[in-house]
């Protein structure tokens, strides 16, 4: 084994401070090496782990400005799961038959879990779940812009388990190899339960897409809807995105936007042909020298607005999720008086 | 001789960036701080791990293995929560 030069000063290191901590000459606050590092020393160690592909854990030093990138990212992701509950809840008591009603229910709790994984692992930088919730009222933190738009037909729901959750498991793929350990494990775990999420859209758009032809309408018409602001949701185009040359650099994010995008593209295509219904784009085509799908542009004019929102439910997602927020304050109240009547009792029980 | 018994605490170990803490097995101390630099001395004596979390036993709070099956519903009556409960054409591969 070759012990190199700042292995031994290591070793060495901790056997004096043992010595040391032995007489009791030393608290442990003096023991952190890294308490007089310079700035300079701080961010190149950093920048090793990054390009060493090491994952940066919490109670490691990081710039302020990765920091507050992983924080929007990771909020924004949180908020997503817990916006995204309700397009797929308005259906909830509306399910064609108790079995599909037992699946959306079991998928809208999945995406609760999923929220507080994720705001949980948001706290490790040091914000609370509090403040989180505060910016997502405000308007100040995004989610997903797909969950602005409405549900009008059973066929959305299908079409929205198979397609956005589809482009989600695309980019959370990615994201299991994020630099931030926390978000990264979270992703592995998410990736995991989500797996039922697609198939069983799939599974209830392909009934809808072999029934009547009423049905049949419904499914493409959902198709139709939901495609393109499923696209949308990898992002604007690489070259106008603002965030993304310094979250690849610092490896948040591992795979560009329009990357994802057209690896999503591919497996749906393919997807669309077994349900037997009719491309939502016309330009969709193989391109053999490429050997990706071509695809029409998307409509950034309402990306842009619905991001900004503009969009169809921006108002009422908001709304709904105040009140709520309101109506659960019983709850939390209930919470905050058990735990100081408990500490109170434990008080009486210790003097 | 008078028996003096210490406070156990628990050891987790990361033995590597980007994986959990796992637990390793526990230690005498007579405060977190010193539980700490024993877990240290004795549990990544062979650059086993980068960071240790050292918990007193008692602010676990566990499940009984007895009671497991009153206080976690498997829920076998649930196949729909996993993947492989939809039947999908073989034409749709890696979904």
């Amino acid at each position: 084994m070759k012990y190199n030069d700042t292995l031994i000063d290591n070793i060495l290191y901790k056997r004096i401070i043992l010595l040391l901590s032995r007489f009791g000459a030393l608290s442990m606050q003096v023991i952190d090496k890294n308490a007089n590092k310079s700035y300079e020393q701080e961010l190149a160690n950093f920048e090793q782990k990054i390009a060493d592909e090491q994952k940066i854990e919490p109670s490691d030093w990081m710039p302020e400005a990765y920091r507050k990138n992983v924080i929007r990212q990771m909020s924004q992701h949180a908020h997503s799961e817990i916006i995204g509950m309700q397009p797929e809840g308005n259906w909830l008591t509306r399910a064609p038959s108790l079995r599909r009603k037992a699946i959306l229910l079991s998928k809208v709790q999945d995406e609760a879990g999923h929220g507080l994984y994720l705001y949980s692992a948001t706290e490790t930088l040091g914000i609370n779940r509090s403040e989180m919730i505060a910016a997502l009222q405000s308007g100040e933190a995004k989610y997903a812009q797909i969950f602005n738009y409405p549900t009008l037909t059973w066929a959305d729901v299908g079409a929205i388990g198979w397609l956005v959750d589809g482009a989600a498991i695309v980019n959370q793929i990615s994201l299991q190899r994020t630099s931030y350990g926390p978000y990264a494990r979270s992703m592995v775990r998410i990736c995991k339960e989500e797996s039922f999420h697609q198939r069983q859209g799939y599974e209830a758009l392909y009934a809808m897409a072999h029934g009547t032809p009423v049905q049949k309408q419904m499914a493409q018409d959902a198709l139709n809807r939901i495609w393109w602001p499923s696209l949308m949701m990898f992002g604007p185009h690489d070259a106008d995105s603002a965030h993304s040359s310094q979250s690849m650099a610092w490896k948040i994010k591992r795979i560009s936007n329009d990357e994802l995008r057209q690896s999503f593209i591919d497996q749906s295509v393919p997807q669309i042909e077994v349900l037997g219904l009719e491309m939502p784009d016309p330009e969709i085509k193989w391109n053999e020298e490429r050997g990706h799908y071509d695809s029409g542009e998307i409509n950034w004019q309402e990306f842009k607005e619905v991001v900004n929102g503009a969009g169809p439910c921006n108002y009422q997602r908001i709304k709904h999720h105040k009140n709520a927020h309101q109506e659960g304050e019983w709850v939390r109240e209930a919470v905050r008086s058990y735990k100081e009547k408990r500490a109170k009792k434990q008080n009486e029980t210790a003097a | 001789m008078k028996q003096e018994q210490l406070a156990i605490y628990e050891v987790f170990i990361r033995s590597n960036r980007g994986l959990d803490h796992k637990h390793v097995g526990s230690l005498h101390a007579e405060s977190p701080e010193h539980a700490l630099m024993y877990a240290r001395d004795c549990y990544i004596r062979r650059s086993e791990g980068v960071s240790i979390w050292v918990v007193e036993s008692t602010n676990i709070t566990a499940s009984e293995e007895s009671d497991i099956e009153n206080f976690v519903d498997p829920m076998d009556d649930k196949p729909y929560r996993h993947a492989t409960h939809y039947v999908l054409p073989d034409s749709i591969k890696n979904m």
